[in-house]
């Protein structure tokens, strides 16, 4: 009877108010069997790191494209480690230059997905990564 | 320390393990729940059900935060809803309209999806809520899927049912159908700065003018069995008569009236006794949904698959009624 759901929490922290791309992305990951959260607009980092907590997720997907990506997502990752929720693994949709993908990695960003990503493609990687 | 004992300490990160265990019925949840069971019974657990869109969210929110504000009361929030009848995946999101309460640690916002129950709530939301109270919530507030006219099982959940309408909704003759406002021992309509609020609680109060005040019951084991204690004296223990309350809960409007009414309610479950009976009913609800659990998964264990097959084989043919499948399958078990 024991059922693991892979749970996802869909999150847009800072200041724009573009949420189609992270609705798109949470229905795609509804329609693959998820359990998704989603959490509205304008959300702090540490709304997202509390939301993470209370529910319990595998998977944290930030959609930015305020630009903001370089503030808002080691802040996320902060919180979550102070948390203790080291075993939640980050995702980002958005307009991300090439440029700072390196240093996404290095904070430990699980994965980065522009503007063409496949739905195909999340749901594979969301999927790879809540396996651990 | 053990899972349970992190759990009572207010450790929220176990908690959060814990309510994921229960949720998929893990045996690691299951020993929690048994250390936690003798913690349990002493929160008040508030259903809120109603139509999708009538502003459960909201209402939830703004609850929530008198409490916090006026009572200082922990406040836990199940929030369920659907999962999808085909891929099994869900959109949970009620925090979208409860963006208050963040930042808050004597709140605590759990959403669960439904996976397959009917009835409003998801199998675990009645273990959950015994995991928040033996974590020391005050309230646990139960805020069902957008509920149509049967999903009534908050209210063998709760002890006080808030069922939320709005107006331009339906007219009297949808009022005194069967079923979900029969169970309400508060209706709210929200929305209520919306024309066709009149007309809305004038329906409302015309079912309730209507129904000669009876005790609440619930079919159980095919018998009708009260929950209201059996009155000694009239005039201690009057009818509960459902009030009707005015929010429009995106401001915060008769907020503090409503929260006001809950109180009242749960009074009068003490003092009519009643609370101790719906207790009962809500502990012999769940020991029956267990002993109907464990005893089909003990019967799936016993017969092979080919055995299953095969019945199921025959019945597709039409050689074998699904009746006579279940007896031939429980008379071949295999010990």
């Amino acid at each position: 009877m024991t059922e693991k759901k892979i749970r996802v929490l869909v999150a847009k922290p800072g200041l724009d108010g573009h949420d189609r791309g992270a609705k798109v992305v949470a229905r795609a990951l509804r329609d693959a069997g998820m359990e998704v959260i989603y959490t509205g607009l304008r959300q702090t980092p540490e709304m997202i790191a509390e939301a993470a907590l209370q529910e319990d997720v595998d998977v944290v997907g930030l959609s930015i494209l305020s630009g903001a990506h370089m503030a808002l997502t080691p802040r996320v990752m902060e919180l979550l480690k102070a948390n203790g929720q080291t075993h939640v693994r980050v995702f980002i949709g958005g307009i991300i230059p090439d440029e700072d993908l390196d240093r996404l990695k290095e904070m430990g960003v699980a994965g980065v997905f522009g503007p063409g990503a496949s739905t195909e493609d999340i749901i594979r990687d969301v999927r790879m990564a809540a396996a651990g | 320390m053990t899972h349970s004992q992190s759990v009572l300490a207010g450790d929220r990160l176990a908690l959060a393990r814990l309510l994921t265990q229960v949720e998929n019925n893990a045996p690691d949840g299951r020993i929690a729940l048994t250390e936690l069971f003798p913690h349990t019974g002493k929160a008040h657990l508030i259903g809120v059900t109603g139509a999708p869109g009538t502003g459960k969210s909201s209402l939830v929110n703004q609850l929530a935060l008198h409490y916090r504000k006026t009572q200082n009361k922990r406040v836990a929030i199940i929030a369920v809803d659907p999962s999808s009848p085909f891929t099994g995946g869900a959109v949970l999101g009620d925090r979208v309209r409860m963006r208050d309460l963040a930042g808050d640690p004597a709140v605590f916002i759990r959403s669960m999806a439904t996976r397959g129950s009917l009835g409003g709530l998801a199998q675990s939301t009645a273990a959950m809520s015994q995991v928040f109270d033996a974590a020391g919530f005050d309230l646990v507030i139960i805020e069902t899927v957008g509920a149509g006219q049967s999903e009534v099982d908050v209210a063998r959940l709760a002890h006080t049912t808030l069922v939320v309408e709005a107006p331009g909704l339906g007219d009297d003759i949808q009022a005194i159908k069967a079923g979900i406002l029969e169970i309400a021992d508060i209706l709210v309509i929200n929305k209520a700065d919306r024309p066709g609020v009149e007309n809305t609680e004038k329906a409302l109060k015309s079912m309730l003018d209507l129904a000669h005040p009876a005790a609440r019951v619930f079919q159980h084991h095919g018998q009708a069995m009260p929950t209201i204690a059996p009155v000694q004296d009239s005039s201690s223990a009057p009818m509960w008569i459902p009030p009707i309350q005015r929010t429009v809960a995106t401001e915060g409007r008769g907020i503090a009236e409503l929260a006001e009414s809950i109180a009242r309610h749960a009074a009068h479950l003490t003092h009519s006794g009643d609370w101790a009976l719906r207790e009962r009913a809500r502990l012999e609800v769940e020991l029956d949904a267990l002993i109907r659990e464990t005893l089909v998964n003990q019967f799936m264990e016993d017969i092979s698959q080919s055995q299953y097959d095969a019945a199921l084989e025959k019945i597709i043919q039409r050689n074998l009624s699904p009746w006579d499948a279940v007896k031939l399958l429980m008379n071949g078990r295999s010990k």
